[in-house]
């Protein structure tokens, strides 16, 4: 009894094998472990599955700190994935060492891609080929303490709209103590978390630069726009005593704490900022300068397809890609994830825009720049390294402006070879 | 047996022509063998291979194509690599002698202690079975400024200037330092109590008959029995500091080595280049480079507790 129940099983699994394995094709897709990233795909592949039954998706996800060097082992050796998600600042490395491939223009029309998504997805583009296509879309904002704003006899809804507000504003609700060691912060400065971005795209724009030359790979920020920009930043700890770089270690402790009335960061923590009861936030765009120029520093990991694909597999591929890109995707993957559409019509509807917290952050997506990091860890340790010359060893700005412009320009030849 | 017997067999009798001993022989390196090659699989082969990535440019995505010395070259020109070198002999320098010394006294008073003696030793142990990460991070938020800084708030009530401690050059490697003593410490006072143990107590009693003083006693007796127990430590506690990672990768994640790289050891300047930067050839040669000064170091050590 027990075994003819048995064969029968394993008979029905043979045939359900057998009978899928001709129809359906299986393609892998790998993205890295974050919960409601995994959620939100895990929906996606369901309904995508159902409209096309001949396809299967298996989800691949690992830790972020070895997804690059998994993902680059995997395809490599010919296994691993045939959709894949990567942070659009690998995009040369995974060219470079032909793990993807570029979009079909018949699948991909380059001319729909420019007019339908955010600028930013440049990045993703090398000659005429476009290399993927990013879901959504994170950009930086101002978060503010509106408890802070009121204790400081602010308008907690009118926050700061240029640079020189911002410095006003922190100067009003920084506290200190009887010695004038900081209590509670005004601004936030930290070079390690968002700052080093918003310095090098908005910042260096603002006071009349550009960070870099030829498509970023030369650094042209060691001019007077440069140093306008560092010294300003340095100044919010150095003249104007509104913050401390370590202060409360990082500056999101700060603010979560509510020991930071500002502090600069992306829509990826809204999530973490979403669960502070003790006092209410708020968001805006990031401050102007007094001539009202704006900028942003936007970023997205985007989904590719690996040169493992061949044949059917890679037209199921390209069906996922664009069906993970779709309006209906981004929709799924905003309400789950909380990340920004990287369509514009679906990103830019009023109610979007007219959105508390999302409005500031897609508003930035209109001018962001986005920056083709050669090595992101490395170039932002550059910047790091650049404050803390002037912050802690009291180098004078110029000088530090110049080693840092040097030693970067360096990190972005040596990836060039 | 019935192994044996079957070989017996199969092999046609050059098992049992073979005298006890070659079988003996036999028997005992194929079990050798096992650990052995186990071990020449896992350390010995990906370390020759180590050799053969520092005389390439490898990156993991691209392929690696042979660049001879160019890696080492680099790394002798690298600013950095010199200012890491000099971090790693700071950690040795300061971290070796002074975990000893406060080791050694804790040890030697505590020998004498009957009151709660393996309570208090416990205490001292304690430190070293947290988790380095759990530690540094405790520990980097000791060192804030107020409002959350524990020592600064301390210094601030008596009306002292805050520290900047991990914000500052200078301050930043003793303060990493610090808690990786502490850690140690607990291990070390272990082994000094079972050498101090391990000293005939006659030696003592005819030295006290003799009329020795205490300081004479500790420096005639003690510390020249205690000698092959304080080469070990002194091996082990180097090897200890050279390799130093972890504590200071955690005290300062955000900036790992800062600031201005002024804590950064060379482990930790081996993990940015080869698994941020993925430039595995050049991170090979650092690691080449680790192994002489690590194989240079045990060999003195080794040269010198010989000659005792």
């Amino acid at each position: 009894m027990r075994l003819g129940h048995m064969l029968a099983s394993v008979a029905l699994g043979f045939a359900t094998l057998a009978s899928t394995g001709a129809k359906a094709v299986e393609i892998e897709y790998w993205q890295y472990v974050f919960d409601t990233r995994v959620k939100a795909m895990n929906q996606l592949i369901a309904k995508f599955q159902e409209a096309n039954r001949d396809i299967k998706v298996k989800q691949t996800t690992f830790p972020y700190a070895d997804y690059q060097t998994k993902v680059a082992a995997a395809i490599l050796a010919g296994q691993g994935p045939d959709v894949v998600q990567l942070f659009y600042g690998w995009t040369d490395n995974f060219i470079a060492g032909k793990m993807i491939r570029p979009l079909r223009a018949e699948a991909f029309p380059v001319a729909e891609i420019q007019r339908d998504f955010f600028p930013i997805v440049s990045a993703m583009k090398r000659g005429n080929d476009y290399y993927g296509l990013p879901t959504a879309v994170r950009s930086l904002a101002l978060f503010y303490n509106k408890k802070a704003f009121k204790d400081a006899g602010l308008d907690p809804n009118n926050p700061p709209k240029t640079i020189d507000e911002l410095v006003a504003a922190a100067e009003k609700t920084v506290k200190r103590d009887g010695s004038g060691n900081i209590v509670s912060a005004g601004m936030t400065l930290d070079m390690g978390g968002q700052d080093h971005q918003w310095w090098r795209e908005v910042l260096i724009r603002q006071f009349g630069g550009a960070p870099y030359t030829e498509n970023d790979t030369k650094v042209a920020y060691n001019d007077e726009a440069g140093l306008k920009a560092l010294t300003f930043y340095t100044d919010l700890q150095k003249k104007h005593k509104v913050g401390q770089a370590g202060f409360m270690d990082e500056g999101q402790a700060a603010f979560r704490a509510g020991l930071a009335a500002m502090t600069i960061d992306g829509t990826f923590r809204l999530g973490s900022f979403g669960t502070i009861k003790a006092f209410e936030w708020g968001v805006t765009e990031l401050p102007a300068n007094a001539q009202g120029v704006r900028s942003n520093y936007a970023s997205y990991f985007a989904n590719a397809i690996t040169t493992k694909a061949e044949g059917e597999k890679l037209a199921a591929a390209e069906k996922f890609l664009k069906y993970v890109s779709s309006p209906e995707a981004m929709k799924v993957w905003m309400e789950v994830v909380g990340e920004l559409p990287a369509r514009r019509d679906v990103a830019l509807t009023p109610e979007n825009v007219a959105h508390p917290v999302y409005g500031p952050f897609l508003k930035g997506l209109e001018y962001a720049h986005t920056t083709l990091f050669k090595d992101e860890a490395a170039q932002r340790q550059v910047a790091i390294d650049m404050a803390n010359r002037v912050l802690i060893g009291g180098e004078d700005p110029k000088t530090s402006l110049a080693k840092a412009a040097e030693a970067e320009q360096a990190i972005i030849d040596r990836a060039k070879r | 047996m019935s192994a044996v017997s079957h070989r017996e067999a199969a092999s046609g009798g050059l098992w049992s022509r073979m005298s006890l001993g070659q079988k003996q022989v036999i028997w005992a390196w194929s079990f050798l063998a096992v650990p052995l090659v186990f071990y020449v699989v896992i350390r010995f082969w990906p370390t020759f291979q180590a050799f053969y990535l520092s005389a390439t440019d490898w990156t993991i995505t691209k392929p690696a194509a042979f660049v001879g010395l160019e890696n080492y070259w680099r790394l002798f020109e690298d600013p950095l690599f010199w200012q890491v070198f000099r971090n790693t002999f700071m950690y040795l320098i300061l971290g070796t002698p002074i975990s000893l010394l406060i080791s050694f006294v804790v040890a030697y008073y505590l020998d004498r202690v009957r009151f709660m003696h393996s309570f208090i030793r416990a205490l001292y142990f304690l430190p070293f079975l947290t988790t380095a990460a759990a530690m540094a991070w405790v520990w980097r938020w000791f060192y804030q400024p107020v409002p959350i800084g524990v020592i600064n708030d301390v210094l601030s009530s008596f009306g002292i200037p805050q520290q900047p401690f991990l914000r500052s050059t200078s301050q930043a490697l003793p303060a990493v330092l610090a808690p990786a003593v502490w850690a140690g410490l607990g291990f070390q006072i272990i082994i000094f109590l079972a050498g101090l143990r391990a000293i005939p107590v006659t030696y003592y009693e005819a030295a006290r008959i003799d009329g020795l003083s205490e300081g004479a006693i500790l420096r005639r007796i003690t510390l020249p029995l205690l000698k092959p127990t304080l080469v070990f430590l002194v091996v082990f506690s180097s090897i200890g500091f050279l390799r130093i990672f972890d504590q200071v990768y955690n005290i300062n994640t955000n900036d790992p080595g800062g600031p201005l790289n002024s804590t950064k050891p060379l482990v930790l300047m081996i993990y940015q280049t080869a698994f941020s930067s993925y430039e595995m050839g050049y991170a090979a040669a650092q690691t080449v480079v680790l192994f002489v000064i690590l194989l240079v170091i045990s060999l003195v050590q080794l040269r010198l507790m010989r000659d005792r």
